[in-house]
């Protein structure tokens, strides 16, 4: 039953991914990214992640699908076809896809519970967290208390992320083409605004 | 090869697959909106890759019951992909953002969000600045 169902949602993903490849509207290309991370989520229920799955439903499918909507109304709705052939991509992509594929023969096979990812840390973890933690999720105890450390990184890296953002996008800028329209009504400032404008760039 | 050895192998090159779909769109693809959202699949495929590895036969989620009784039969699938993954997820739409911060600004600074059109408009800013810069040198440069 299992495997029915990753086989069903592996098909889903698939399909969706192509769609993201073939279509030239921006608005489909959005959907179909949220599509993309909902499957996902389904897929991370079917291999026990829970928290996982709603962290990217939530995240993956809700918010950047909200922020790439905000970002098409301020920019474009079609892509323009592109003029280059696809050969050169698609070698890059099965080449780097190949070598990815000779790495995984290394790998342990799937679910195998002598994996060297499970003899370490991990069953320590679930042995120890009731007594010493004493909350019943135990990717929220590792998360909040034993690697509390990343969470915090992961704070700076976001505290930083929105910064930047708001230092890109907020505030009142002076653009190419007005700069140029400046320079022209006196004919000296051609060269100051080419300056401004290498400036920025 | 043989079945087992497939079995238990064929998850791992089916993610494969999928990165290599949104790593196509990343490199294939001009608009930059869509590069992005080929990135966001690359990112996606990745943490199914690493959810994967976690994964027990027989395991179920990693919670306890509520009331703290626990079966030592129990197997639980490893929750550590799980931790790091979600600190991955949150870290991805941070960058998502600042990418999408950037073709906004990209957009307002040069009108396309085309990558052509985009080297196109620098090309004719690099000539136009060497136009001036001979003319100020007196014809020769």
């Amino acid at each position: 039953m299992n495997t029915l169902i990753d086989i069903v949602v592996f098909t889903m993903l698939v399909t969706t991914a192509l769609a993201v490849v073939r279509t030239h509207s921006l608005f489909a290309t959005v959907m179909l990214s949220g599509v993309f991370s909902l499957l996902s989520a389904l897929l991370f229920v079917t291999l026990d992640a829970v928290d996982v799955a709603f962290t990217e439903a939530a995240v993956g499918a809700g918010i950047s699908t909200v922020l790439m909507l905000g970002t098409l109304a301020l920019t474009a709705r079609s892509e323009k076809p592109s003029s280059h052939s696809p050969l050169i991509p698609l070698l890059v992509v099965l080449v780097t896809g190949a070598v990815l594929v000779y790495g995984t023969l290394d790998m342990p096979a799937f679910g195998d519970a002598l994996a060297p990812a499970m003899t370490h840390v991990a069953p320590d973890y679930i042995a120890r967290s009731p007594a010493e933690i004493d909350v019943p999720n135990i990717v929220t105890a590792i998360l909040a208390s034993y690697r509390g450390f990343d969470t915090l990184g992961e704070t700076a890296v976001v505290f930083t992320a929105g910064m930047s953002v708001l230092l890109l996008i907020s505030g009142r800028r002076i653009t190419r083409a007005e700069a140029e329209k400046g320079a022209t009504g006196n004919a000296k400032g051609t060269d100051d605004a080419i300056g401004d404008g290498s400036d920025e760039t | 090869m043989d079945w087992s050895f497939f079995v238990g192998h064929v998850n791992y090159w089916l993610f494969v697959v999928l990165m290599m779909t949104g790593l196509y769109v990343v490199v294939a693809k001009g608009n930059l909106v869509k590069k992005i959202v080929g990135l966001n699949m690359f990112q996606t495929a990745v943490f199914m890759l690493y959810i994967s590895m976690g994964k027990v036969h027989g395991g179920t989620a990693p919670i306890f019951p509520t009331d703290m009784k626990i079966d030592p039969a129990t197997v639980y699938t490893n929750p550590l992909p799980h931790v790091l993954i979600l600190t991955a997820i949150v870290v991805g739409i941070a960058t998502t953002a600042l990418g999408l911060a950037l073709v906004v600004r990209i957009r307002e600074e040069y009108g396309t969000i085309e990558e052509d059109e985009i080297l196109e408009i620098e090309q004719d800013m690099a000539s136009e600045e060497n136009r001036i810069h001979g003319q100020a040198m007196g014809g020769r440069a």
